[in-house]
């Protein structure tokens, strides 16, 4: 074989493995049941009712929950028309907060793990956030994560939603380096 | 050509534009004919003349070749010829140009009514809001994709779009007209003959476009009152503990997040309204005839009927399941 062609080869199977890499990115999985089962303590915190925050929402959630849709642009974008679509935007505004807290800045009072947002939902949380729990099914859930973790730069930035309908006052998420949100004092208080 | 023009006529009649049953669809036929006839006229001509030069004898073959043309007769005569293949095919485009012109015109202005019924349909990603706007609140009627109107009446159809461009085409009664987000149009339909009509999404607007279809019924003035009456009620109240308690289990689960019964809590408008669900010919914006069964199918797993569509498949305990079907049966 010739050096030339060797180069070809090389080449042709570089390309090739480059879109196996993007196939994740773009799959659209309809019908999968996400892996959410055990991912919160089972105990619904708060429908606007102060709760002791030393059960479940503080609990540390178990470590091999994972995100299904973390390299899937497609689930984030259909996170981020849910997210307005339920009207998340009615409290948390479009990541700027208003009524709830900001979710477009490093600070996270029940964590910033997939695993620590779908339990802020699905349990609720005291002071106002409601439980969605039975009113949202899990893969959408796990879609909503997906997009509020965009919000602050903590998705890789070829996933993350190049722009917003609204109005946003600062870079949209796939150009937020994630450098600003995640500062040297550490990524958010546990 | 002609096996094509065939196959169109012996379409399915309630979903043909060459079974016009309104005035502005019998003018689009109409033009549909002329460039039919012209067409095969056109088309035979091309066969006769491609035939004569097919069964011309061939030139014996010699060693020089021959001149490009014999004489200044035959070159008078290509002249001609081509002068008036050139003609023909310009006077023929003018002919069918100015008559597509006039029916487009005569079309958007022949009906115009001084209290004509008046609709909004809105597009959404896949299914279509249907909208009896009245300056009454609670006399407005809000149904999916579903669509009645009297016959022998012009109805004014007011456009929008929540999402992506669609196209709103009932090809008994008109030509297509695209609903295009924050952007509104108002056109005119009239049916003069009773029926169902179907009408299809004529613009792609993503995985789901072919299932985005609606029915169109033209009753008489009589029925259609009677259907707005009976679709401006709320839902009946359940008489059975099955179907309250599927009541229990629509209000209780993920279905009240997206969707409204007029009468109870639920008021989602994320979704079709589903106040007079059993009353509707389709599931599914057409995807399925509505019956029991395929209800089930649906509320189990759209995705598997449609997939891709905003509906996410429902688990529910089989009681459950049974009294919500129950509960949403007695919606008519």
């Amino acid at each position: 074989m010739s050096t030339e062609t060797k180069f070809s080869v090389t080449v042709c199977v570089f390309l090739l493995l480059t879109t196996l890499t993007a196939c994740e990115r773009e799959d659209r999985r309809f019908r999968e049941p996400a892996p959410s089962s055990g991912a919160t303590s089972g105990l619904t915190v708060s429908g606007l009712h102060p709760a002791d925050p030393t059960k479940g929402a503080n609990q540390p959630p178990p470590e091999w929950v994972q995100n299904p849709y973390a390299n899937n642009a497609y689930a984030v974008s259909e996170g981020q028309k849910l997210y307005n679509a339920y009207n998340c935007s009615g409290c948390h505004f479009h990541g700027g907060g208003g009524i709830g807290p900001p979710l477009m800045d490093n600070t996270w009072t029940y964590g910033s793990e997939p695993q620590n947002i779908y339990g802020d939902i699905v349990e609720g949380r005291p002071n106002g956030m409601p439980s969605f729990r039975g009113k949202i099914p899990d893969q959408q859930v796990w879609e909503i994560v997906s997009f509020v973790r965009s919000m602050s730069g903590q998705l890789s930035k070829d996933v993350a939603p190049g722009r917003s309908d609204e109005m946003q006052g600062g870079n949209p998420p796939s150009s937020t380096p994630r450098e600003q949100t995640h500062g040297p004092e550490g990524v958010h208080p546990k | 050509m002609t096996c094509f023009g065939l196959l169109l006529i012996s379409a399915s009649p309630i979903q043909s534009a060459l079974h016009a049953a309104g005035p502005q669809a019998a003018r689009i036929e109409r033009l549909w004919w002329l460039m039919f006839w012209v067409a095969v006229a056109v088309f035979v001509l091309v066969i006769a003349v491609l035939s004569g030069a097919l069964g011309r004898s061939r030139q014996k073959s010699t060693n020089t070749p021959p001149p490009l043309l014999d004489t200044s007769a035959a070159d008078r005569m290509a002249t001609r010829v081509i002068g008036a293949a050139v003609a023909i095919t310009v006077a023929i485009l003018f002919v069918l140009l100015v008559d597509s012109v006039v029916a487009g015109k005569n079309e958007t202005q022949s009906l115009v009514s001084k209290n004509p019924v008046s609709i909004q349909v809105v597009g959404y990603q896949w299914w279509w809001e249907i909208t009896y706007p009245n300056t009454d609140a609670s006399q407005t009627l809000v149904t999916a994709n579903e669509i009645h109107i009297p016959v022998g009446v012009p109805v004014v159809i007011n456009t929008a779009a929540r999402d992506v461009i669609h196209s709103f085409w009932v090809p008994n009664l008109n030509g297509k007209r695209d609903l295009i987000p924050g952007y509104s149009t108002a056109f005119w339909i009239q049916a003069d003959k009773p029926g169902v009509y179907r009408g299809q999404c004529a613009e792609f607007c993503g995985i789901q476009h072919a299932k985005m279809a609606f029915y169109l019924v033209a009753e008489s003035n009589e029925d259609f009152q009677k259907w707005v009456q009976q679709q401006l009620q709320s839902a009946p109240e359940p008489d059975t503990d099955q179907k309250r308690r599927g009541r229990e289990v629509f209000l209780s689960s993920q279905c009240v997040m997206c969707h409204t019964i007029r009468g109870t809590i639920a008021g989602s408008r994320l979704g079709p309204d589903l106040t007079h669900i059993a009353s509707r010919t389709s599931l599914g914006a057409g995807t399925l005839p509505n019956n029991i069964g395929n209800l089930a199918a649906w509320i189990a797993d759209p995705q598997g009927i449609k997939p891709g569509c905003r509906m996410p498949p429902n688990e529910l305990p089989a009681g459950d399941q049974q009294a919500l079907l129950a509960y949403l049966e007695s919606l008519q």
